[in-house]
This record gives structure tokens, C-alpha cells and sequence, in this order.
């Protein structure tokens, strides 16, 4: 009996791997479609819409963990996003000769650097602040949230209202970091290069599909195993992983965290492609916005995340360009239609039975039309295996 | 006091001034699998959550092997080896039910090594004896939702034992299930009062019957008395309890 069970593991196993193997070999693939041969065959316009994506698409990864996964319901990632955009636009803005700050100051009739600004003139700083705030702001906030217990739909109030003060206080501030005009960074340089010049640009587009994927292995790495399975265990039921001995708040400050680092590379990446932030990053829209291409793609799927993002995105620009009222009643319907029809979004949809249905249409597989309890039940099938041998 | 597992000294507890609990006092020896049975709203509940910490007593004390359980959070009182099974299952229903023993079986539960160590071999093995004993080895890599109702409560009772603890608080394990199923779970845990203190809280008569050897009845938050099963049955202030309180109204 116990032998039966293993080597129906192993066998389980084998699958695994080959599904793990399926897998790295398609994400070497897109990598490589992305990296070789799109910017050859793209206007550069169109790449650096492109790149701009692929950097959402990073965010996305983030909320996927947090809400898909741990079924936390952020709307308040545009915090995240932006800081790490504001880190890094800050940096650029310090690559000044010695004793100058950046222009904008002088029409405050600031002529000090404010302290906060000093370390951002070192690079390796820059580097580590990129995520480094983003996952400190968001582990306080998470830690204050959860510590009281407090979920569901007080926890995304709580994320909106710390995003709407968030928005006020970029928004309000000229003399410290320019106010509603925010960090244009285009014309700035970094490494003798202007951040606006192709070679630049191709860079930054390189950075971002190796970023994409590096945040996908991690989201993929921290998303399997028993960490994963318990950040599950706690979106279905946080009550008995608390009886089971699981003290949730430390699990659920961490992955919030994560998400916000992840949400701080993307923001400085996507800042460098689109050559300003502003605090319209911290709108309340835009937050919003980044669920939906959750949801439209699939929670818990990761590659949903991804895939939505760009796809939405993608949509947006295709539609606006044509008719620029549109696009708004059409990103409503999009969410209404997914909520209402694909509750597991379009790749939660796929895996479940969408697959199947398809192969069906294309004529490559004939449905099941027996009852078929009996060919899975797995009760069944072991008694099977036992009268056989 | 050392074969005592669990003592409940004095225990009150009021929600608004309304007093679940009364002045309680009940312990439970090394061992014992004792049932626990009242009409609703006798506090039967209201217990299991101040043992476990989900509530604090407004009075009183209980002490698990000779230790206050007082001002320890849940998770901390799981550790200690209280395992608790809810009174509708609670598992986790996107996960296998290999996946749902795993978790609970995680001998280090924080995060750290939940997110860096590797499963044991003595954890699998730990599970695929444990779902031998709860009857699911067949059904170990389907998904918990697609169980039936009884299996979900034998997983849940199967995922208390994985935690490996001394005492099992068991919240009407048989509500809602077949004559079958109830006997099913009735024998696992039997066989489970043979290594574990239980403590059970259930209305099927029929089930007590077959389980138990020592039964307590509350009532309005205290004890009303205690012993075996024909004791208890024809106690007259048990029969009063259960039937109303004034009988002749029953009988015209």
C-alpha cells in the first residue's frame, strides 16, 4: 500500500520536473523574443511603449503576491512605485558639478540641499534605496495593519488612505521635492550618457525584461514550497493557520514588504522610460488600475500578472490612439466583463478549463461524454491497482 | 497536579456582562478522553476559546500541565501542544490534502525557516503514516475541496495530530455527517485517545455513547455534574436541563 503511494509520488514528481523544465525553457524563450528580437524589428517609439509595459508588468508581480497569493487587497502600491521612482529620479538629478543643486530649487528660493537629498548623490545608495524604502514603508505600515488584525476591506481602506496622504505630501512640498511638478529626468545624464539617448534607453530596456524575470523567479520561488502554501493557507483560512501554531503577522509584514520592494523597482524603471514622475503615480486611479490587470490576467498566477498588464496596457494605447474618450468606459467593462465572466482571469480561465475547451474547438481532442467520476476517482483507481496485481 | 493535563480554576468569563462562563472549575487527567455536553449556550464553546487564547478570561485561570495559559496568543498556545478542531472543518481548501498535513506537521514554524528549510524526511514520512490513519491515502494529492464532508473533518482531525500535540479540543466533530462517517470518525479518535488527552464537545447522543467514559454537563456557564454516561443520563437536574424546566407542561 505505502509503496503505491510512493511511486504515484515519483511519479508526481517526474511531471513536476517536466512542468519546471516546460517552463524555464519558455522564459529563456520570451527573454530572448524580447531582448533580440523585438528591438529589431520595433520602432523605437513602440520598444520604449514596450519597455514602460514590461515595467507595470513588474508591479503587477507584486500585487499578485500580495493579493493573488495572501489575499491582501492593496490599493495603495503607488506608494511603493513612486518611491522608488523618486529614488531614483532624485539620483539623477544630483549629477550636478560640486556645490550646484538641481534648478528647480532655486525658483523656491531654496538655495540648500535639504538633508534628505544628500546621500542620493551616491549611485550604490540610490541602488539599494530603490527597493530598500519601499519595503521599509511598506513593512511599517503592514506591521501596524496586521499586528491589530485588521483584514479584508479595512485593510485596502487603510492602503488607499496612506496613499491619498502620501499623494498630498509630494504633492504639497515645492521646496523639497518640486511639488506637483515632480522630477523630470530626461535630459539628466548618468554614466556620460542622457537618460533620453537610445543607447540609454535600450539599456533601460534590457534592465527591465532582466528584472522581469529576475522578480518573476523570486515571486515563483517564494510563491512554491511550504512559504508559499502557507501564504495560501492564510488567504483561505488565517484562523487555523493561527491554531496550527503559524503566527501570520510576521508571514504577512514580510510578503507586503516584498511587494513593495518589487513595486520600487518597477517604479524607478519604469520612471527612467517615461523620463518624469510626478505624484500622478500616487493617484488613486492608478492604483486601481494595477488590480485590474491582476484580475483581468489571473490571480495567483503570476504569469497572469504579467500577461494583463501588458495586455491592458497595450489595449489602452491601441485605443486611445483611435478614439481618446474611450478608453475609460472601456477599461470599466473590461473589469466588469472579467469580474462577471472570468473570475480567475483570462489564465486562470486557461488553466482550469479553457485549455481543454480550445483543443476542443481546433478539433484536437473530443470531450469526455461519459460520467467520468469514475476514471479519476482516485479511491476507485486504487482499488484497481490493488485487484490488478 | 502532575497527572492533571489540563485545570480550570475559578474560570469566569463575561461578554457585557453577560457571564458565558460561571465560576467554572473542571480538570482533565493524563490521558483521558473525556466528552463534554449542554444545551446551547452553556458555554461549551466559550471554553475551548479562552483554552486557546482567543479569549481572555475576565476571571479565573486555566493551566495547562501545572502552566498559566493566560496572556498567550494562539499561535503560542498551539506550540505548547493544544491542537483545536472547530465545529465546521477548517482547512485549507486550495491546498492538497498532502499540503494541509505538511503545514500542520512544520516542526519550526517561523519564517524564516518555513521559507528556507527543506522537508524533512522524517515530516514526509510523518504524513503518509498520518493519512493511513485518517483514511486518505488514496485522495492525498487532490485537492482538500473536493472532499466530502466527513473526509474534511477526518483531514482536520488529521491535521491536529500532525501538529503533535498533547491535548486535542475537538468542537463537535460529527455534526452533519452519515451514520457511517460518524463511526468512522468515532474509531480514529479511539484510536487517537490511546497516545492524546481529548477533550470533545458533542450533542449526538448516540456518539457520546459510543465514545465516552467520562462526560461533563454544563449549564449556563457552569458545572452541572460530571460522571459516567448512566450516571449522567439519569441525573434528574440533567433531565431537567435538557427537557425544560418544568415537566408538566410536557406532559399535557
Amino acid at each position: 500500500m505505502s509503496s503505491q503511494v510512493l511511486s504515484r509520488s515519483q511519479g508526481l514528481k517526474r511531471q513536476k520536473r517536466r512542468k519546471l523544465m516546460i517552463e524555464g525553457v519558455a522564459i529563456v524563450a520570451i527573454a530572448f523574443l524580447l531582448l533580440l528580437l523585438l528591438p529589431a524589428i520595433l520602432p523605437e517609439f513602440r520598444l520604449k511603449l514596450l519597455g514602460r509595459f514590461l515595467s507595470l508588468a513588474i508591479v503587477a508581480l507584486g500585487i499578485d503576491l500580495i493579493w493573488g497569493f495572501t489575499g491582501l487587497l492593496s490599493l495603495g502600491h503607488g506608494i511603493f512605485f513612486a518611491l522608488g521612482g523618486y529614488a531614483f529620479a532624485m539620483h539623477l538629478k544630483m549629477q550636478l558639478p560640486e556645490g550646484e543643486i538641481p534648478d528647480f530649487f532655486t525658483l523656491y528660493g531654496v538655495s540648500e540641499l535639504p538633508w534628505f537629498w544628500q546621500p542620493f548623490g551616491s549611485f550604490p545608495f540610490t541602488l539599494i534605496a530603490i527597493f530598500l524604502i519601499p519595503a521599509i514603508v511598506a513593512g511599517l505600515l503592514g506591521y501596524l495593519v496586521f499586528r491589530n488584525r485588521i483584514k479584508g476591506v479595512y485593510f485596502s481602506i487603510l492602503t488607499q488612505a496612506a496613499l491619498i496622504v502620501f499623494f498630498n505630501f509630494f504633492n504639497g512640498q515645492q521646496k523639497l521635492i518640486n511639488g506637483t511638478n515632480g522630477l523630470k529626468t530626461d535630459t539628466e545624464e548618468l554614466f556620460g550618457m542622457v537618460v533620453s539617448s537610445s543607447p540609454a534607453q535600450m539599456t533601460f530596456y534590457s534592465l527591465t525584461v532582466f528584472f522581469l524575470v529576475a522578480m518573476y523567479l523570486l515571486c515563483r520561488w517564494l510563491t512554491s514550497g511550504r512559504f508559499g502554501r502557507l501564504l495560501i493557507a492564510i488567504r483561505d483560512d488565517e484562523s487555523r493557520v493561527r491554531f496550527s501554531g503559524y503566527n501570520p503577522t510576521g508571514f504577512k509584514v514580510f510578503v507586503f514588504a516584498v511587494s513593495g520592494a518589487i513595486a520600487g523597482i518597477a517604479g524607478a524603471l519604469y520612471t527612467v522610460q517615461s523620463g518624469i514622475i510626478t505624484p500622478s503615480a500616487m493617484e488613486v486611479p492608478f492604483s486601481i488600475e494595477m488590480v485590474i490587470w491582476v484580475a483581468v490576467g489571473g490571480r495567483a498566477t503570476l504569469v497572469g500578472a504579467i500577461f494583463g498588464a501588458v495586455l491592458v496596457n497595450f489595449a489602452r494605447t491601441l485605443l486611445s490612439e483611435q478614439f481618446p474618450e474611450v478608453w475609460l468606459f472601456f477599461q470599466g467593462a473590461l473589469f466588469l466583463i472579467v469580474v462577471t465572466v472570468l473570475p480567475n482571469g483570462i489564465i486562470g480561465w486557461l488553466r482550469s478549463w479553457g485549455w481543454e475547451k480550445m483543443q476542443h474547438w481546433f478539433g484536437f481532442k473530443s470531450y469526455v461524454v461519459t460520467y467520468p467520476s469514475l476514471e479519476t476517482d482516485p479511491q476507485v483507481q486504487q482499488e484497481k491497482e490493488q485487484f490488478e496485481e | 497536579m502532575d497527572e492533571k493535563i489540563l485545570e480550570i480554576d475559578n474560570l469566569t468569563v463575561s461578554f457585557d456582562g453577560f457571564k458565558a462562563l460561571n465560576q467554572l472549575n473542571l480538570s482533565i487527567n493524563t490521558g483521558e478522553l473525556r466528552v463534554l455536553i449542554g444545551p446551547n449556550g452553556a458555554g461549551k464553546t466559550t471554553l475551548q476559546d479562552v483554552i486557546t487564547g482567543k479569549v481572555r478570561p475576565t476571571e479565573g485561570n486555566v493551566y495547562f500541565k501545572g502552566k498559566s495559559l493566560v496572556g498567550y496568543k494562539e499561535h503560542e498556545i498551539a506550540r505548547l501542544g493544544i491542537g483545536r478542531k472547530f465545529q465546521t472543518p477548517r482547512i485549507y481548501l486550495n491546498l492538497t490534502v498532502r499540503e494541509n498535513l505538511d503545514l500542520a506537521c512544520n516542526r519550526n514554524k517561523n519564517l524564516l525557516s518555513t521559507l528556507m528549510g527543506r522537508i524533512s524526511s522524517g515530516d514526509k514520512r510523518k504524513v503518509v503514516g498520518l493519512l493511513e490513519t485518517i483514511g486518505l491515502t488514496a485522495k492525498a494529492d487532490l485537492s482538500a475541496n473536493l472532499l466530502s464532508h466527513g473526509e474534511k473533518q477526518r483531514l482536520e482531525i488529521g491535521m491536529l495530530v500532525a501538529q503533535s500535540p498533547e491535548l486535542l479540543l475537538v468542537d463537535e466533530p460529527v455534526a452533519g455527517l452519515t451514520d457511517e462517517e460518524t463511526e468512522n470518525v468515532g474509531s480514529l479518535l479511539l484510536a487517537l485517545a490511546e497516545s492524546h488527552s481529548i477533550l470533545v464537545i458533542e450533542h449526538d447522543m448516540e456518539f457520546v455513547r459510543q465514545i465516552a467514559r467520562t462526560v461533563t454537563v454544563l449549564h449556563q456557564g457552569s458545572l452541572l455534574c460530571e460522571g459516567t454516561m448512566e450516571e449522567v443520563q439519569h441525573n434528574p437536574r440533567v433531565i431537567e436541563v435538557y427537557l425544560g424546566e418544568t415537566p408538566e407542561i410536557v406532559d399535557s
